[in-house]
Formats: C-alpha cells, sequence, structure tokens
C-alpha cells in the first residue's frame, strides 16, 4: 500500500515535470508561430508585387520617367521660364537655341545673343547667333507672375534670362516659347489620362465586377452593350463625338466631356478583363465560406471581391493610360479635341498639321515627342506591373 | 459551317439597325444642321441669308422633319444600296465616299499584310532565342513601335522625306501623275508612294502582332508532342514550321478582327496627314459642316467593316484550327 501510495507520488510528479515541460514546448512553439506570422505579414502580397517589380529594371524605369512627368507638370508653372501665352514677337519662329555650359573653363550656362535680320528673298526673318554676346543663363530668375498650383502668386521662374531670349525648343509663329509650352501642356495631357481612366475605371468595374457576380440578364445586358460599344471602331465614333461639342462651351466642361468622351470606350476592356477575373473568383472556397456565413452580397462584393481584383485594377488602369493619351493628342491634332485656351500636347501639335510651316519649322513636332516619351514609359511601368501582379506564379 | 455563315449573317442584320440608330443619333448631337454650317460659312464672307431662304432650304433637305422620319429616310435606301445625299458635295453618298473606301480598304489590307509578313518571322526567332540579344532588341523596338503614335510617325516621314531624302512624302501620286491615264509609269508610281503610308499605318499593330506571337510560340514550344517530335528524330526545320508555327499562329488569327478597327481609324488619320484620299479628310470634313448623311454612312461602312472582318476571323479560325466547330 505504501509502495503503492510512493508510486504514485512519483508517477504524479513524473506527469507533472512531463507537463512543464511540454508546455515549455508550447510555449516555444508558440513562439515560433507568432515570428513565422511576422514574416508571412512582412511579406505580403503588394510587398511581394513590389519585390517583382523592382527586379525588372526597364519597368522602373518606366515607372521613375513616369514620376518625372507628374513632378514637372506640377510644378511646371515654376520650371518653364515664360507663361502660356507669352509672346515675344521679335523671336517668332526662333529655332532651338543651343545652351553653352563652360565659359573660359568655369561652368556658366549661356546661350548666345541673337542678332536678328529678314532673308532679302524669302523674307523670313533669319536669327544669327553672335558668339562675343554671351547671355547668361541665372536661376530664380524674376519673370512674368503666375500661380503656382494655381492658387500661390509668385514671379521667381526656376532659369531664364535677363535680356533676350531663352528658347530650348525654339518659338511658334507668335513668338512663344515652345519649352515652356511643352511642360504646361503636360499638365493637361497627363491629367485628361488620369481622370478617363478613373471615369472608365468607375464605369467599367461597377459593370464588369457586377456582369462577373450576379451572371444571368445582368451578364447578358452589359455584355450586349460591350457589344455595341465595340462594335464601332473608336477613331471615327471619338471624332464624331468630339464633333458635336459646341463651340462655346467653357474650356472646363470641354476638357470633362472629352474625358468622358474618351472613357466611354475605355470602360468596356475593363470591364471584360474585371469580369473573366471575378467569374474565377466566385467559385473561390473564401467567396463560398463567406456566402454560407450569410454575408450580403454587398460585403461580398465589396469586402471580396474588388479588393480580391485591386492589383489587376492598377495595372489595367495603367494599360489604359496609354491610349487615352493618344486618343486625346490625335483628336486635338485634327482639331476636334480641346482647343485654345486649353493647351495640349496635341493641340501644340495642330501648328504642325501644315504640311509647308512643317517643313520650315519642323521644331514644332517637339510636343509629339513628348506623346510618345509618356506613352512608352506607361508601357514599360504597366508591362512591368502586370509581370509583377501575381506575385504567385514564378 | 454553311448554315453557321448564313446564321451568322442574318445576326447582322438587327446589329446593323442597332448601330445605323446609334450613328444617327450621334450624328445629330450637334447643334444646329447643316443649314446652320451653310448660313455660318456665308455670313464668315460677308453675306447674310434671309429666314425665308433658311427655311426653304431646311424643307428642301428634309431637315425640318422630325429625327426618327429622317432616320427612316435614310436607312429605307440601304436595301437599295441608296445611303442618302451629300448636302455639301450635291451627290449620292455612294459616289462621293465609293473611290475612297477603296483606298481604305487597300491601304488597311496592305498594312495587315505587311504585319503578318513582318511579325511572324521575328516572333518566331524571338520565341525560339528568348533573352538573346535579338530577342531583346526586337521586343525593345516593339515597344518603341507600340508608343509612337501613327500621327507623329506620318509626321516625322513628311519632314525627312521631304528635307533629307528630297522626295514629296504625301499624296498617292505625284502631281503630274494625278489626271493621267492608267498606265505602268503612274502604277510605279503609286508604289512608290503606297508604301510609306502601309509601313506606318502597319508598325503599331506589328508591335502587338510579334509579342502576341513570341508568346504564344513559347507556349507551345514547351508542349510534350514537340519534345515528342525531337525525340522522334526530325528535322527541326519541320518541328517548327510544320508542329509549333502552326499551332501558335491561332492568337493572330482571333486578333485579326480587332486588327481592322485599328487599321481604319489609323488609315483616317494617316490619310488626313499625308494627305492620301482615304475616308479620313471626307470624313473629317463632313463632321465639321455637319452634312449629317456622309458623315453618318461613314461611321456607319467602319462599323460595319468590323463586323464583317470579326466573321472573317472566326471563319478563318475553324479553317485553320480543327478543334473548333460552329454547329
Amino acid at each position: 500500500m505504501m509502495s503503492g501510495m510512493k508510486h504514485y507520488k512519483e508517477t504524479a510528479d513524473y506527469i507533472n515535470k512531463m507537463y512543464n515541460r511540454q508546455s515549455q514546448l508550447d510555449e516555444s512553439l508558440a513562439d515560433q508561430m507568432r515570428e513565422s506570422e511576422k514574416i508571412a505579414d512582412a511579406t505580403s502580397q503588394w510587398r511581394l508585387m513590389w519585390r517583382k517589380f523592382k527586379r525588372n529594371r526597364i519597368a522602373v524605369v518606366g515607372g521613375i520617367v513616369v514620376l518625372l512627368f507628374y513632378l514637372v507638370a506640377l510644378f511646371g508653372d515654376f520650371i518653364a521660364p515664360y507663361t502660356l501665352e507669352q509672346r515675344m514677337t521679335r523671336y517668332s519662329y526662333l529655332p532651338p537655341q543651343r545652351v553653352y555650359f563652360f565659359a573660359g573653363g568655369r561652368f556658366q550656362p549661356h546661350v548666345y545673343a541673337l542678332e536678328t535680320g529678314r532673308d532679302p528673298i524669302t523674307l523670313q526673318r533669319t536669327y544669327v547667333p553672335n558668339p562675343d554676346k554671351r547671355i547668361p543663363i541665372r536661376f530664380f530668375v524674376e519673370g512674368a507672375p503666375y500661380k503656382l498650383f494655381g492658387l500661390i502668386p509668385a514671379r521667381r521662374h526656376l532659369f531664364g534670362v535677363e535680356e533676350g531670349i531663352i528658347s530650348l525648343f525654339g518659338t511658334d509663329g507668335q513668338g512663344r516659347d515652345m519649352f515652356s509650352r511643352i511642360i504646361k501642356g503636360s499638365q493637361i495631357s497627363l491629367t485628361i489620362g488620369l481622370v478617363g481612366v478613373a471615369l472608365s475605371l468607375l464605369i467599367g468595374a461597377v459593370l464588369g465586377v457586377a456582369s462577373g457576380y450576379y451572371g444571368g440578364w445582368v451578364d447578358n445586358v452589359v455584355q450586349r452593350l460591350i457589344e455595341i460599344v465595340r462594335s464601332f471602331p473608336p477613331i471615327p465614333l471619338w471624332m464624331a463625338l468630339t464633333a458635336a461639342l459646341p463651340q462655346h462651351w467653357s474650356p472646363l466642361l470641354i476638357y470633362f466631356t472629352i474625358t468622358v468622351i474618351l472613357s466611354l470606350i475605355g470602360w468596356t476592356w475593363l470591364a471584360r478583363q474585371l469580369r473573366g477575373k471575378v467569374l474565377a473568383l466566385r467559385e473561390e472556397d473564401f467567396i463560398m465560406a463567406a456566402r454560407l456565413a450569410g454575408a450580403s452580397d454587398r460585403w461580398i462584393i465589396f469586402k471580396h471581391l474588388i479588393p480580391a481584383t485591386f492589383s489587376h485594377i492598377i495595372v489595367i488602369s495603367t494599360l489604359s493610360m496609354p491610349s487615352m493619351i493618344l486618343a486625346e493628342s490625335s483628336l486635338s491634332f485634327l482639331g476636334l479635341g480641346l482647343r485654345p485656351p486649353l493647351t495640349s500636347w496635341g493641340v501644340l501639335l495642330q501648328q504642325a498639321q501644315n504640311t509647308q510651316v512643317l517643313l520650315l519649322y519642323p521644331w514644332l513636332m517637339l510636343p509629339g515627342v513628348f506623346v510618345a516619351l509618356s506613352i512608352l514609359a506607361f508601357n514599360f511601368m504597366g508591362d512591368g506591373l502586370r509581370d509583377a501582379a501575381d506575385p504567385y506564379t514564378v | 459551317m454553311l448554315s453557321y455563315i448564313v446564321k451568322r449573317v442574318l445576326g447582322m442584320i438587327p446589329a446593323i439597325l442597332i448601330i445605323s440608330f446609334i450613328t444617327f443619333v450621334v450624328i445629330q448631337l450637334p447643334p444646329g444642321d447643316f443649314v446652320t454650317s451653310v448660313q455660318a460659312q456665308v455670313a464668315a464672307s460677308g453675306g447674310g441669308m434671309d429666314a425665308a431662304t433658311v427655311e426653304a432650304l431646311r424643307a428642301r433637305y428634309g431637315l425640318d422633319q422630325p429625327m426618327i422620319v429622317q432616320y427612316w429616310r435614310w436607312i429605307r435606301g440601304f436595301p437599295k444600296g441608296d445611303f442618302g445625299f451629300s448636302l455639301e458635295w450635291n451627290a449620292p453618298v455612294w459616289d462621293v465616299i465609293a473611290e475612297r473606301m477603296g483606298w481604305t480598304l487597300l491601304l488597311s489590307g496592305l498594312a495587315l499584310v505587311f504585319m503578318w509578313v513582318v511579325s511572324i518571322p521575328i516572333g518566331i526567332y524571338s520565341a525560339r532565342n528568348q533573352y538573346s540579344l535579338g530577342d531583346n532588341l526586337f521586343s525593345f523596338l516593339g515597344f518603341l513601335g507600340l508608343s509612337i503614335p501613327d500621327f507623329m510617325l506620318a509626321l516625322i516621314w513628311l519632314v525627312f522625306g521631304t528635307l533629307v531624302l528630297g522626295i514629296p512624302a504625301y499624296g498617292l501620286f505625284s502631281p503630274e501623275m494625278v489626271d493621267a491615264p492608267w498606265s505602268m509609269a503612274k502604277f510605279l508610281d503609286l508604289l512608290k508612294h503606297l508604301w510609306a503610308p502601309v509601313v506606318i499605318m502597319g508598325v503599331i499593330g506589328t508591335a502587338e502582332l510579334i509579342r502576341i506571337m513570341r508568346g504564344s510560340m513559347l507556349e507551345v514550344l514547351n508542349q510534350q508532342y514537340i519534345t515528342t517530335a525531337r525525340a522522334k528524330g526530325l528535322p527541326e526545320r519541320t518541328v517548327i514550321n510544320k508542329y509549333a508555327v502552326r499551332m501558335a499562329i491561332n492568337p493572330l488569327i482571333s486578333v485579326l478582327g480587332m486588327q481592322v478597327p485599328k487599321m481604319i481609324s489609323s488609315s483616317i488619320i494617316v490619310g488626313l496627314v499625308l494627305s492620301i484620299p482615304t475616308i479620313g479628310p471626307v470624313f473629317l470634313r463632313s463632321l465639321i459642316s455637319q452634312d449629317m448623311y456622309l458623315a453618318g454612312s461613314i461611321l456607319l461602312f467602319t462599323s460595319v467593316l468590323l463586323l464583317i472582318s470579326n466573321l472573317l476571323a472566326d471563319l478563318a479560325l475553324a479553317w485553320v484550327d480543327p478543334r473548333i466547330r460552329y454547329e
């Protein structure tokens, strides 16, 4: 009996000891799990995407160029040496000036002063740079007044000259500096794409997700609608719609109507892409689980489906930017889109529409170079984003 | 197959009706009508029109009728090939655009051929030599091609051709050939002018097709039947040309239907920049002068072309890929 008791106590001790050890083990295991959870948290989907995107150098370069373009657009009034409508009539159709960076071995950016004259035969203005008369380029120079961000009145420009003219990209027929006008034009060219994409996103995401999620007649109606819109080739339809804009509308109204017209076709592609994505997601377990748990359609769509398609929405929006910028500049170039005083790159290119003028003053084509550059940058960035959007596949 | 084609063609009739109605509404959107734009022109040249003349003109062109009546007047002629009357040209719409439609189709068709002839070999090369110098070079050029707007390319060609090469880089014919009767010399002159707009129109599409062909070829080359073909000792040329390319080309055919509207859009813009008599210049003018039946018919034709090209692409796909059955 005694030995039995003792035995019992030993056993109890042993069990206790074992239990303690187990709980220690449990604790360390829990620690480990907590640790690994932290890591899992740290490598969220977005971080994985960012990692994959970073590795694609050309996409990163594209992204940086896009960022740079928007920064220049934001601070455009400060960076441009002249304002949009500042006319220097003495210098009409001035070819791009050459900038010299060193004077007598010292860093001193300058341009040459110009002797203006007229060609005796063609009666065109001629400009002869005079190497003996240097005009230094000054930084943070006082110039024409403007409003930074349209709010803060200011006079300082990033650079400029105190006499003569500085015109990096030449001037147009009215002596307006193309460099300044291209920078100002970027404000409209680059934002019209953003607003247009945002609008198509709104329509496309709502209709695309609804069409994929509900199926049935909703899907049918949306798909027929898309088919009808897409049975028109885009450029002719855009031309017909923009030609309908009344001449007397205010610039702001024209601007927004153009974005609406552009997104009228843009949304269809987005809706198709999202519908496909939602059709696949709808069958996933987590949607089924949400539905079984009694979640409403609204909850599922806004809390599960839209967040799950978010990375795709970003990719699709980036990839639709080029076509928006392209469409706006094509229409404005034809004289159907925006019109002065709204100045986009396409509006600037209208001057290049006249063959005779273009052949005499080819630098009027320069705004088109920026259209191409911005599209290229968006394409590179969008391509990288598309590859990165699905970080779980290698 | 035949019943499928018939069904599709019949299905196009309601589609054309819907499209023509939307077209008519869009064309009618601008405030005012053709007579208002004539009035503005007359006023601009210092003249004036009294109210009676204006009303008489409106009544003559049927512009005083309700929209639905005007629409009916337009579409009831379709089966007879009558697409209304161009108020500005003072001629039936069809007479104004027939020749221009021809040039538009010719340019678009040639551009499509150019795209395929260039992009397929490059796509095959790029897929077989993935990440090689050539592949990277072609993808970079492809990106560049995707990014330069067609009107910009046309402008660059205009300046480069005229100032550097010293040839008139616009129009379809040299000035002395425009009114000459057709001859060998005129034909050669046409060819000299034709290739540049065709290439300009084809650049963006070529860049797209190279990417599609490369991707599709890479996918096919990884499949087991290619390994089998190689394992049984077929020469590499046979493996590529007879086994891989034939499969890989399908996505190219399915995007054919999407390429056609792009070509038409492009032919309008390139036609405007390089002064080529595509429908582009006429369309722009008709929109500005509100010559509604002309503008409407052009918009309608471009959409019908799109419907037809989609059908042709579907049929071509069924013909190339025996797994596809339309019943």
